[in-house]
């Protein structure tokens, strides 16, 4: 790499990686106030990828120019449950918690919390902390917007339970009382933004503008949040500006004054507006474009692995497969032929051959970031001979023909994969029918809406609260027909044992008892091959030389954490 | 007149009924819209709830009635992603494309045109030649390789031109943005003007160069030369004006055609007009945004048509004497 002091950082440690320009007190604090708080769940620290480049030169008018691929359209906190949304408008809202550069969860508008009883959360609130509009910051507002975020509309409902009570104890303490103990309510928290009452009610926005609203509300389109950064000017689809908020609570780690972000959603023209020096950074890139932004004078491409999970599920519920040549019967209920499947995919070649190694092979169904006991999991070995035993053994010596769902603009290579995959059933006689279509087609397909209509498909998962009982209810659960219980589990496979650890993980609150289970269950599905995991892709992010800033692994941008010299 | 002009408004409407009919039957294809809209997490009951809220449940020729009478009273919906009303968004976005398409319209006339006499009248010259090969460039290339070429070539290797967007607009008016106030704006004009205009350039300069090549063997050109006309008044003054006729006939129904099709150079450049709002509403399939794009394009053509047949009326005597 041609910038001799790029440097990052891509292992597990166990203390944040921040080389220079955060506040190291703050993660002292957060590192406290875990252990204040009653989750003494030791989650393991996720490592960042962190490149400083330079010494960043103090306060100085410095404008931060950004690209990314898709477009920030409605500004309201609660209207789309989506990464680059929720990242975009978390530099202007936020939330009772944040999550720093490793994803470790920090006090934010609550300074810190702690469970009185079983049931009842108490969270004190900062003091002195405004909005940008002037209005002070008070337990009314986290009232409201549990209210509102919990209302018809909201697309981000699941947040705080439903049946949850906010409790106002005076000004600065608010308590939330449950129905039942839940070790991570506060999970999701650096997602769920804290609006204030007042204005959202003098602007007639209460009512959340959901997806089938005609009329954004004002709050669609203006935003007046607590956070670093205030929004200067907003046009869907063409340009984004915000400017520093000189009256933030915490102390700026950033040196930017303003920050303005335009989608570009052509790879090459994103690239290029890098490379020109038009843009300070841009994400995500091509990963074969990586080698070039490294070759390029004055900028580098970051790259670190991500939370996502690339897998491969299989209809395991209708007694005979859709796509198909075998009749009256499902191979895919056969554990062997899942476990045949498994072993003839060369994980290592795809790593190498379709993500030029930007990807890590992966044995569980979620990041090992996110989980303290995947290193107890392992891959079943690539062995094409094993595979054919096994096929010829579950009484398929010459295999069979089945048709294979996948997406051609969701995943990094998501087509190259399947295609990868495809050759490789090939090699044990399995003949795989891809069928590649953009998202919007591809999902209307296989998920319930299109009433899961696939027998082989590809699909990517990220944990929106960074725990496993995410991947165990959506994923990994029983559903019906129609999608009831687990309802990404487009195979529709069902292991009654897993259902049920899945719901004492709800509820137990001892971190090593929920881990113990969390692994049981993840054994299962292993031991069986219910799912075929692939990798963790990689994220790859083009930044200019003069820039310093976190790549967090969950593909938030924060510009917080930025200075340009 | 009235019954010509009837007749062929007639045709017009039917044209734009079975446009709508195409692209309200092509929407049913492209995906479901549910899923873009939503985050992934969503419940399958919310989905259900949201899909009978936007009335996609209703049965489909009950939805095509409830689309052409909205239209007809221009009103396209709201978009789905921008939760705005497509009308106004259109409006937002028109400025842009149609001062793309002016740019590159411009520049399609004043550099094809010379090219296209000087090869006519110069057949043999090996600039004439050297011209034919990059008018075949021109048309043979895709337009969003030229973009790129052009991105690479003067954005990234020279650093002289933006690679993308519109520089700074300056407020014209109530709705009208413009970039041609500010010098950052027309330096971002230039490339995706070029590469905008580069097909309709080529193919101006060969058809100048075919007529030109033509009207030049014909007998008024050789009696005006028997005259002892200067080569200048017999090129320009005769020649040209005689070639004119068909230029300005095809480059009309060009400039329809280069406004229609500016989708893929403004998606390359990113050029905040219509078609790039177009290309990201199939992605996230907008179908009030698709649907409108494609009406609004099947007009400007139906638009464009008449009044060209209007003209002919005019122009061509043997229209205008009755039928039997």
């Amino acid at each position: 790499m041609h910038s001799a002091n790029a440097v990052i950082i891509g292992t597990i440690y166990d203390f944040p990686v921040v080389k220079n320009k955060l506040n190291n007190t703050e993660f002292t604090k957060a590192l406290n106030s875990t252990e204040e708080g009653t989750m003494n769940t030791k989650t393991k620290l996720i490592a960042a990828a962190v490149a400083t480049f330079g010494v960043a030169s103090a306060a100085q008018a410095e404008t931060l120019k950004f690209a990314f691929q898709g477009t920030l359209n409605a500004l309201d906190p609660y209207s789309l449950n989506e990464t680059f949304t929720l990242s975009a408008l978390g530099n202007t809202y936020e939330g009772l918690t944040r999550r720093g550069a490793d994803l470790q969860i920090e006090p934010s508008l609550a300074e810190r919390w702690e469970v009185v009883e079983p049931n009842r959360w108490r969270f004190y609130l900062r003091q002195g902390v405004k909005f940008h509009n002037g209005n002070d910051f008070t337990a009314e507002d986290v009232a409201f917007s549990v209210d509102r975020v919990r209302s018809e509309g909201s697309d981000l409902t699941t947040r705080v339970p439903g049946d949850a009570k906010v409790e106002i104890v005076d000004d600065y303490t608010v308590d939330f009382v449950l129905t039942g103990p839940n070790p991570i309510l506060h999970y999701e928290w650096d997602t769920f933004y804290i609006m204030d009452k007042e204005w959202t009610e003098a602007n007639d926005a209460v009512k959340v503008t959901s997806a089938s609203d005609t009329t954004p509300n004002y709050a669609a389109l203006n935003a007046n949040g607590t956070g670093p950064f205030k929004l200067v000017s907003h046009e869907p689809g063409v340009k984004t500006v915000y400017e520093k908020n000189d009256g933030w609570w915490d102390t700026a780690a950033h040196n930017l004054t303003t920050v303005e972000f335009t989608p570009i959603g052509s790879d090459a023209t994103r690239v290029a507006a890098l490379l020109s020096g038009e843009m300070d950074m841009v994400y995500p890139i091509p990963i074969q474009d990586i080698k070039r932004i490294n070759d390029n004078d004055g900028t580098v491409a970051l790259t670190g692995p991500e939370l996502r999970t690339i897998f491969l599920g299989m209809d395991q519920m209708r007694d005979e497969l859709l796509y198909s040549d075998v009749k009256g019967k499902n191979p895919f209920k056969d554990a062997k032929v899942r476990k045949a499947f498994y072993q003839a995919i060369n994980i290592e070649a795809i790593k190498q051959k379709v993500m030029r190694n930007l990807a890590t092979p992966s044995a569980i169904m979620i990041s090992p970031f996110l989980f303290s006991k995947s290193e107890e999991f392992e891959r079943y070995p690539y062995d094409p001979q094993a595979a054919m035993d096994l096929l010829a053994e579950a009484g398929y010596p010459d295999g069979f023909s089945v048709g294979m769902d996948c997406p051609n603009d969701r995943y990094v290579n998501d087509e190259a994969i399947c295609q990868a995959v495809a050759a490789m059933l090939a090699r044990v006689g399995v003949k795989v029918d891809l069928n590649a279509q953009p998202k919007a087609k591809y999902f209307a397909k296989i998920l319930a809406s299109g009433g899961y209509d696939t027998s082989f498909y590809l699909l990517g998962w990220t944990p929106g609260s960074f725990d496993s009982f995410n991947v165990l209810s959506n994923l990994m659960n029983c559903r019906d027909e129609a999608g009831k219980g687990s309802p990404f589990n487009n195979g529709g496979w069902c292991d009654a044992k897993i259902d049920e650890l899945t719901q004492q993980i709800l509820v137990e609150n001892d971190p090593a008892k929920r881990d113990d289970m969390i692994a049981e269950a993840y054994k299962i599905s292993h031991d069986n091959a219910y799912y075929i995991p692939l990798h963790q892709q990689g994220l790859a992010w083009g930044v200019a030389d003069d820039v310093e800033l976190v790549q967090r692994a969950d593909n938030q941008f924060h510009f917080r954490f930025v200075t340009k010299n | 007149m009235i019954g010509f002009a009837t007749r062929r408004l007639l045709q017009a409407m039917i044209v734009m009924l079975v446009v709508a009919l195409l692209a309200f039957t092509m929407f049913r294809f492209v995906g479901d819209p549910i899923n873009q809209m939503v985050g992934i997490e969503t419940s399958i009951e919310e989905r259900e709830a949201l899909r009978e809220r936007l009335g996609l449940n209703d049965p489909i020729p009950v939805q095509f009635a409830r689309f052409i009478g909205n239209a007809v009273q221009f009103d396209f919906g709201t978009s789905y992603q921008f939760k705005q009303p497509v009308s106004e968004l259109f409006a937002k976005r028109i400025p842009a494309t149609l001062e793309l398409s002016f740019a590159s319209f411009v520049f399609a006339l004043i550099v094809g045109i010379p090219m296209g006499i000087y090869a006519g009248l110069n057949r043999e010259s090996a600039i004439s030649k050297l011209f034919l090969s990059v008018s075949l460039v021109g048309i043979s290339l895709p337009t969003f390789f030229i973009g790129i070429l052009l991105i690479f070539l003067f954005s990234v290797t020279l650093q002289w031109l933006p690679s993308f967007g519109r520089g700074d607009v300056v407020q014209v008016g109530s709705w009208w943005t413009t970039g041609f106030l500010t010098a950052s704006g027309l330096k971002a004009l230039i490339l995706p003007a070029v590469t905008l205009g580069m097909y309709q350039m080529t193919l101006i300069m060969r058809l100048i160069r075919a007529e030109m090549l033509e009207v030049i063997r014909t007998d008024y050109i050789k009696f005006a030369r028997a005259r002892g006309l200067p080569d200048r008044l017999v090129h320009f003054r005769h020649a040209l004006k005689n070639t004119m006729v068909p230029v300005i006939t095809i480059t009309g129904l060009q400039l329809g055609s280069i406004i229609a099709f500016a989708t893929i150079t403004e998606t390359v450049f990113q050029w905040p007009g219509m078609g790039l709002m177009f290309l990201q509403a199939v992605q996230n399939v907008d179908i009030p945004i698709m649907s409108a794009y494609l009406l609004l394009t099947a007009f400007l053509f139906v638009a464009i048509n008449f009044i060209v047949d209007i003209l002919y009326f005019f122009i061509d005597p043997r229209l205008r004497v009755g039928r039997p």
